[in-house]
């Protein structure tokens, strides 16, 4: 008997909860280390940015409004479906990267515990970010984090699913949206990981994903007057100083080329902090 | 002499020990700034105040050079005990001097001598106490265990609030364990000038504070200074935005407070003569130079002419004049460049289809004076409802739902602050939620603290200043 003919899978972009193909019709190879064509991904085109951007926008009001518990709950959702799928991830991974599966599988672990960690943050940020304020006079007074909007991210570049997740995770914490431009050389895993997003009752467009050139991409990005915030962590690479000028013209916050070590400064860098006084009235 | 009219009670310029010229403070002392100099006036009566230096690319090289020196040899080292002492020093001379802060700051500045007296000069005193007990105890700060001062601090600030802005910027800075070199407007130089002399009773250590005085020039180079490793700036967006520029690709941190367009909002349930006090007190305290000005006025349409009718009267009532005088409401606008933007905006908001109305009050010959004026039938589309005026100049808008007033509330590029007005708790919380501002106040307005973090959200800038938000701003984590 002969060996059985596989199904390969149609790599495409995640926006506002479906996977469309690039609107400028346009894809390039994905190859392993040592040049083995593995997929065909869809290169976004700026009316794809553009597209994500308006479909992240839309998600804003829903994911932010949302309770701290509820988008606690589902993020720990997503590193359940995460972990159920591990051997998709781990195999992409080794295609991609060329590492060993031992490597791989530490890296997906480490991805579904980082989603986890960050899962448990939602209803306890605010609770450390937050102060109530003694103020000189009869007001109730306090400051509370809220999310910024719409997160703007050049994922890390060097790693499929762990850089990505390092990226994402903590913007969503608080209740941001999310564009994300993948690793331009291991698109495969993040197109994997908005279908577990897509699974995992994360609504449609909290999570946008695009494929392709970042260098291409990344300037639309940062000069889009509907993008509140830059993550330009897997921006090294790029001519990243032009992109934080860019976004300098509607003061998005940016967080420049760096690590993506778990922290709490990563999700304070896309929340704002809002003072509220309220009058005590007379008894 | 009606019910109306009062005896002059003017505060007496005699308390001041002005210097008929003021040098550059740098390393401790006051030097001679190689720019060309210029004079500050009253905007009151364009009088000449003093002669201020400015400061020349290679004196803000050396203030600089005089900061990270005292960074690196005095101030680092010194104990947050020790730290916080000077502030509270520090703190202590202020409200001994207050009487004459507030002289200088309304003679320099045009405002209200009982606003310099009452409101920006006891938060000056407020803000360093506040901070210098925070010198000591950084470890609970959110940043960890010893968590560490980011260096040397560049800070410009804006002229509608001379001396609390230095205040708000200075008294961080340093309990943080930053140094600092300041550069105050350049129509509003004096406050600093005399607060120099504080540090200098204080005994602070030369360079922990230098001040170098100037126009705009001299803080483009400041904040572009390659040895700054932060940039603290309030001013106007447009501004906010070179300065983003400038420092992207550096590793310097940011704090940015830019301008505002603020919502006041007022619900057809609110107790309408404490709105009416709000609102004239949020858009004609300080002559509306505040960037948190609540400068759109929406009001629910079933109480429009009501709260506009009641809002005319007492804008009648108000006394506009002689900065110094202690009866004065309204002061003097703060130069005439500011004055010319003001009449511009109006003219546009005139043109634009909007109904004018000015308060009937006399003005003074010379100075730079606008009488408090506020536009009915303002449209969302208006420029008086998107621009930011900085004046005593107010624009009114309608509403008929929640919704609407918060959807028109948010329709701005800025996110200051904004106001609600309603007997009903659970409505304020709801609306506050909704509103995409940094700082809301719920039947008052203008209120400020130094435990209060105030900042924006979108175009009104970045960080936040007070509180413990306001310290973290100049500290970093230990492993940072």
């Amino acid at each position: 008997m002969s060996k059985r003919l596989t199904v390969p899978k149609t790599y495409k972009l995640a926006i506002g909860g479906a996977f469309p193909r690039s609107e400028s019709g346009r894809t390039y190879e994905v190859v392993s280390p040592k040049g083995a064509f593995l997929a065909n991904a869809a290169q976004a085109s700026r009316k794809d940015a553009r597209d994500a951007v308006v479909a992240a926008r839309a998600a804003v009001k829903g994911w932010s409004g949302a309770t701290a518990y509820n988008r606690g709950q589902v993020l720990y959702r997503v590193a359940e479906i995460l972990e159920g799928r591990r051997a998709q991830f781990i195999d992409e991974i080794v295609d991609q990267e060329g590492v060993s599966t031992g490597a791989a599988s530490a890296q997906v672990d480490a991805a579904v515990d980082l989603w986890v960690w960050y899962a448990g943050w939602c209803d306890k940020y605010a609770q450390v970010t937050g102060n109530a304020n003694p103020v000189s006079g009869p007001y109730f007074n306090i400051s509370v984090p809220e999310p910024t909007g719409v997160v703007a991210t050049i994922a890390p570049q060097d790693s499929a699913l762990l850089g990505l997740v390092s990226a994402i995770a903590p913007a969503l914490v608080t209740g941001n949206t999310v564009v994300v431009v993948a690793s331009e050389r291991f698109p495969l895993s993040a197109i994997s990981l908005a279908e577990v997003l897509a699974t995992s009752d994360v609504p449609g467009g909290v999570v946008n994903v695009l494929t392709g050139s970042p260098a291409e991409i990344a300037p639309w990005l940062a000069s889009h007057a509907d993008v509140n915030a830059l993550d330009l962590s897997g921006a090294g690479g790029l001519d990243w100083v032009d992109l934080e000028i860019a976004a300098a013209d509607t003061l998005k916050r940016v967080l420049r080329p760096g690590g993506v070590e778990p922290s709490l400064d990563r999700i304070s860098a896309f929340t704002e902090t809002k003072t509220v006084w309220h009058t005590k009235s007379m008894v | 002499m009606s019910f109306l009219e009062y005896a002059p009670a003017p505060e007496s310029k005699a308390i001041l020990r002005l210097k008929d010229s003021y040098g550059l403070f740098i390393d401790g002392e006051f030097v001679d700034g190689s720019g060309d100099s210029f004079h500050t006036i009253s905007p009151a009566d364009e009088s000449r105040i003093a002669e201020i230096s400015s400061a020349s690319d290679e004196d803000v090289d050396r203030a600089v050079a005089a900061a990270r020196r005292a960074h690196d040899r005095v101030w680092s080292k010194m104990s947050g005990r020790d730290r916080g002492k000077y502030l509270f020093r520090i703190a202590r001379l202020v409200q001994e001097r207050a009487r004459e802060l507030a002289v200088a700051e309304s003679l320099d500045n045009g405002k209200p001598i009982k606003e310099s007296r009452d409101v920006d000069v006891p938060l000056v005193a407020s803000w360093f106490f506040y901070y210098a007990g925070w010198a000591d105890k950084l470890d609970y700060a959110g940043l960890g265990a010893n968590p560490r001062a980011l260096g040397v601090a560049a800070q410009v600030i804006p002229w509608n609030f001379p001396l609390l802005m230095l205040a708000w910027k200075v008294a961080p800075a340093l309990a943080a364990g930053n140094t600092v070199v300041l550069k105050p407007a350049e129509t509003t130089p004096l406050t600093a000038l005399i607060f120099a002399e504080i540090l200098q009773q204080a005994d602070l250590p030369a360079g922990v504070v230098n001040i170098v005085t100037g126009a705009g020039a001299t803080g483009a180079t400041l904040v572009r200074h390659p040895d700054v490793d932060k940039v603290a700036f309030t001013g106007s967006t447009g501004v906010g935005r070179d300065i983003a520029k400038a420092i992207a690709g550096t590793d310097k941190k940011v704090t940015l407070e830019l301008g505002g367009k603020a919502a006041n909002i007022v619900f057809d349930d609110a107790p309408i003569d404490q709105a009416v006090e709000g609102i004239v007190n949020g858009i004609f305290f300080n002559q509306g130079h505040v960037c948190c000005a609540g400068s759109r006025l929406l009001v629910q349409d079933s109480i429009h002419d009501e709260v506009i009718d009641r809002l005319k009267h007492r804008l009648s009532t108000l006394r506009l004049g002689d900065p110094l005088d202690k009866n004065t409401d309204i002061g003097a606008i703060n130069s005439a460049a500011q004055l010319a933007r003001i009449r511009e905006l109006s003219e546009l908001g005139e043109a634009e289809g909007a109904e004018r109305w000015t308060a009937d009050c006399a003005i003074p010959e010379k100075g730079f004076w606008f009488a408090p004026t506020i536009f009915t039938g303002v449209e969302a589309s208006h420029r008086i409802a998107r621009d930011e005026v900085f004046g005593p100049v107010l624009s009114v808008l309608t509403f008929r739902t929640p919704a609407e007033a918060i959807a028109k509330a948010n329709n701005t590029p800025y996110g200051l602050s904004a106001g609600i007005w309603s007997d009903k708790g659970s409505r304020i919380l709801a609306v506050a939620d909704r509103l995409r501002a940094g700082v809301v106040w719920a039947n008052t307005f203008n209120r400020f603290d130094p435990s209060s973090p105030f900042g924006g959200y979108k175009e009104s800038g970045y960080g936040r200043e007070g509180g413990r938000h306001g310290l973290t701003a100049y500290l970093k984590g230990a492993s940072a």
